[in-house]
């Protein structure tokens, strides 16, 4: 098996080194900061941008769970397994960011709005898929039951998406729609837009050199117990 | 009048959250990262371990 990490994938890692270095100036040095909220609301570019590669992890797994069950070919498992632990890290920092963003926006830590309460149980549903994963011994059960949670938990994630718009909540819509009840709204100007989508692009090519790197780490796992297995027989 | 509110008018001092944020967000990445690559040596090691015992 061939360990040497592949050119494209160095290329990717300077990339995303590069683009997450202009984002952090952007956010810094050419986003303005916001009247009404001060500089704390200079973590919404990171918080929406985390979040984002949540979501994006979870509907991977989703994906990957689906041409599992169609192919039978362990190596979507294996990149169901690695997108659904980068989205966890993700969605974990986008709800502890957001948590420090509602600290003085709100006067609160924590509150069990729709879309933090939501969020939280995107969350801990697949905290489960990982124990899930961990109780199950025989590799083709365990990608089959993960394929099938994958899918399914897949729902609760746009359910997320769209507590804000369809919910009372004080959790504000920024990006495509407006939320009368929502505390700590604010309205974009240019500069915070170019922020935004730069941060949200940034953040989707790091997504894609992690979901790479695990995959690969996950290749070198499977061959390890392959061989294990080998061994014993 | 509406001159001297906007005069009087002061950006929140929120700048420790923001820190706080920032920390929490590249804290977590930096150990995400550290962790993918520890977790990748070793597995090489133990690979070549194994392979050198199928051999």
């Amino acid at each position: 098996m061939n360990t040497d990490k592949p050119r494209l994938l160095t290329f990717l890692d300077v990339l995303s080194g590069m683009l997450l270095t202009s984002a952090v100036l952007m956010v810094f040095l050419y986003a303005p900061v916001e009247r009404t909220m001060g500089a704390v609301q200079k973590v919404f570019y990171f918080h929406v941008s985390t979040a984002w590669v949540g979501m994006l992890g979870f509907l991977a797994a989703a994906v990957v769970g689906v041409l599992y069950l169609t192919t039978r070919k362990i190596k979507w498992d294996l990149a169901g397994y690695a997108a659904v632990e980068i989205s966890l890290v993700f969605f974990l920092i986008a709800i502890i960011s957001g948590s420090i963003w509602a600290r003085p926006t709100w006067n609160t830590w924590w509150t069990w709005d729709p879309r933090l309460t939501t969020a939280a149980i995107v969350e801990l549903i697949y905290a489960a898929y990982l124990l899930l994963r961990a109780g199950v011994d025989d590799p083709a059960r365990r990608a089959r039951f993960s394929a099938v949670y994958a899918v399914f938990g897949f729902f609760s994630v746009p359910l997320t998406f769209i507590a804000i718009r369809l919910l009372r909540t004080i959790h504000p819509v920024v990006m495509g729609g407006s939320n009368p009840g929502g505390e700590g709204s604010f309205s974009m100007v240019a500069p915070m837009k170019q922020t935004f989508f730069f941060s949200l692009f940034a953040f989707s090519v790091i997504f894609i050199d992690l979901f790479w790197h695990r995959i690969r780490l996950e290749k070198v796992t499977s061959k390890i117990e392959e061989l294990r297995i080998q061994l014993m027989d | 009048m509406i001159f001297l509110q906007s005069l009087w008018q002061t950006i929140p001092d929120t700048g420790s959250y923001m820190i706080a944020g920032y920390a929490v967000i590249f804290g977590i990445m930096f150990i995400y990262l550290v962790s993918i690559a520890l977790r990748y040596r070793r597995a090489v090691q133990k690979l070549e371990y194994y392979q050198d015992q199928v051999k």
